[in-house]
């Protein structure tokens, strides 16, 4: 049974959903030399759980009856890496593109993705992951959620939504939570809401023919004054002594694990 | 600089009184607590010696974070502070965004310590999915920081209890309604403070094998703990067994890993250990950079020979 909004035109109007999505190098191919990240030569990806994300509205798309679209924030492969977005069941995606969102700052991010939003018509849910695989941080979505004065739920584990109300179970760390929320609303998801879904070929071929939207911070006007409330200093990796040995036997290793273990 | 504190878990409020009081060795000012509408937390909270506000909402609804935002931003607002250390548990982490975004300042979660640099309080944070440590400090005026559980001693009983004030806050009607609070069954379970830990990952398949890992831990007298998907998908055991970036930061003398990759959201969660044991099926997986011992197998024909070996 699909939820529709009945307008003052007495029309019915669907509503739609937005998946934000962040582009992140592939962190399994990221080297450390002299404590220092290597990202030359690492590619893009979708975040992991962003695609848990956009599984989980793709489901969404049946009771709202709208679109299923993807808002992501970010530099120049973007395009590309959104591809993956669009193969795995988007409909269209709305990219913003700008130099000065390289690092990706929070603050940042929140301000362009709450701009992108209110310039899009009919939103009734916009998904986020929990936290980004490589900042992990868990603020956009309540910032952005703060920017429209909507209301917000984090970590939902299951999303269900009939005439107009979403029904969420949050997942915290010693209980769950079941809660009732009038659309529209921001929402992050835990990884395990649903298992991402691997682009099948007719997907593939038909993501380069999907809408895309680009905009830079200049469309959406959003100038950067005043610069970024946190500044990196550092960046290292932490010093690693371990020995990474590789042992030959059974023995070894019982021999070993006994001695580490200390008198019991 | 002026810090007030707020979490609404008591255990961890005690902990983020450790640390604005560290905090304000180094900045000066005063901190102060908040407890909404928790008068059990505002006295255990003055026992520890700290200044306490009960913050006294005239609608509470502990679960719209909107709400709880306004509470926080009305009462930092009222007693002008520069800084408000929250605790980084799931809670804690979405108040943080929203709260900074109502103060128009910067914000850092999952904060694990911090470190003085030109006067100012410099945070430290994973950063790249824990592949890196970021040091990062605000610019802004008002500032959130979120610490991460545990990261620092909870304060204990002072000599003289803090006082005690009441500070009511005006809510607009809530849009959120909690219909139902299932409790995750207790796990009792502190990998935390184990000192050896055998480690489940996804390469053990099965739960016969997963026994004989539990065996082994027996033997050893550890704890077992786990990686993310061999709780959350697999639903094998609780989430508090889960090491990492969204999991626990565990120190063991020992820890023993069985079929662990070693990914580096995992390995921000072991890197303190003392010794690292590995039994993996690939020579190439990342976890022969994480160990220091990597034993090269499958724990199929393994696991029986390592039971026999730990108990005799
Ligand atoms: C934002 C974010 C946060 C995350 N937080 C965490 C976290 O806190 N903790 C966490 O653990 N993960 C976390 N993850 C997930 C993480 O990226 C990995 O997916 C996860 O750690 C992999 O778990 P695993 O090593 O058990 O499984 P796999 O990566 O599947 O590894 C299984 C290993 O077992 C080996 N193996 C298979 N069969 C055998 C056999 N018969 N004998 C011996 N070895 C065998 C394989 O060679 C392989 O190396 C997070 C991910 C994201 C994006
Ligand atoms: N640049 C971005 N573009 C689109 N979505 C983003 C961006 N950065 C963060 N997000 C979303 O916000 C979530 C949480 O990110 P973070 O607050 O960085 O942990 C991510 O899982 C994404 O859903």
């Amino acid at each position: 049974m699909g939820f529709v909004v009945v307008s003052d035109h007495g029309k019915e109007e669907a509503m739609n959903i937005v998946v934000a999505m962040k582009q992140v190098p592939d962190l399994k191919m990221i080297r450390i030399r002299d404590r220092r990240p290597l990202l030359e030569d690492v590619p893009f990806m979708m975040g992991e759980i962003d695609r848990s994300a956009l599984e989980a509205g793709a489901e969404l798309r049946e009771a709202l009856k709208g679109k299923l679209i993807v808002l992501s924030a970010g530099t120049e492969p973007l395009e590309d890496t959104v591809k993956e977005a669009l193969a795995a069941g988007a409909d269209e995606a709305i990219l913003i593109l700008d130099e000065a969102l390289r690092d990706g700052e929070s603050a940042l991010v929140a301000q362009v993705l709450a701009a992108a939003l209110a310039r899009m018509p009919d939103v009734g849910i916009i998904l986020f992951g929990e936290g980004s695989a490589d900042n992990y941080s868990g603020q956009v979505m309540a910032r952005v959620a703060e920017i429209l004065s909507w209301p917000q739920v984090g970590y939902a584990r299951e999303i269900r939504i009939e005439g107009g109300v979403a029904q969420i179970t949050r997942s915290l760390e010693d209980c769950e939570e079941l809660l009732e929320v009038p659309l529209p609303v921001a929402v992050s998801v835990v990884a395990e809401i649903r298992q991402p879904k691997t682009p099948s070929v007719t997907g593939i071929l038909r993501a380069g023919r999907k809408p895309k939207t680009l905009w830079t911070l200049a469309d959406l006007n959003i100038g950067l004054n005043g610069g970024a409330p946190v500044r990196t200093i550092s960046r290292l990796a932490p010093v690693s002594s371990r020995l990474g040995q590789v042992i030959g036997s059974v023995d070894e290793l019982v021999e070993i694990v006994k001695a580490k273990r200390g008198p019991s | 600089m002026n810090i007030i504190l707020y979490s609404e878990r008591p255990d961890l409020a005690s902990e983020l009184v450790t640390a604005g009081r560290a905090i304000m060795d180094i900045c000066g000012g005063a901190l102060q607590a908040l407890t909404i509408d928790d008068d059990e937390q505002a006295d255990f909270l003055a026992a520890r010696g700290v200044s306490v506000h009960r913050v006294r909402s005239d609608q509470p609804s502990p679960a719209d974070v909107a709400q709880l935002a306004s509470a926080v931003h009305q009462t930092a607002v009222a007693l002008e502070a520069d800084m408000i250390l929250l605790a980084s548990n799931r809670r804690g982490r979405e108040l943080a965004g929203r709260l900074a975004q109502k103060l128009g300042g910067g914000c850092l979660t999952d904060v694990g310590r911090f470190e003085v640099l030109d006067g100012r309080p410099a945070f430290s944070r994973n950063a790249l999915g824990g592949a890196v440590e970021d040091v990062r400090c605000m610019e802004t005026g008002k500032q959130v920081i979120a610490l991460t559980p545990h990261s620092f001693a909870a304060a204990g009983v002072a000599t003289g209890p803090g006082p005690v004030s009441d500070l009511p806050v005006r809510l607009s009607p809530s849009l959120v309604r909690l219909k139902e609070t299932i409790r995750k069954g207790a796990d009792a379970v502190d990998i935390e403070k184990a000192d050896i830990l055998v480690v489940v990952g996804q390469g053990i398949e099965n739960k016969e094998d997963l026994t004989k890992a539990a065996q082994i831990a027996r033997s050893l007298g550890a704890e077992v703990a786990c990686t993310k998907p061999v709780a959350t998908d697999r639903k094998w055991f609780s989430e508090e067994r889960i090491i990492g970036l969204s999991g626990k930061r565990c120190k063991p003398r020992l820890a023993l890993l069985l079929g662990v990759s070693g990914q580096v959201q995992f390995t921000v969660g072991i890197r303190d250990a003392g010794a690292i044991v590995a039994v993996n099926l690939d020579e190439k997986a990342n976890i022969a950079y994480v160990a220091d011992y990597l034993l090269v197998g499958d724990l199929k024909t393994l696991l029986p020979e390592l039971v026999k070996r730990f108990s005799a």
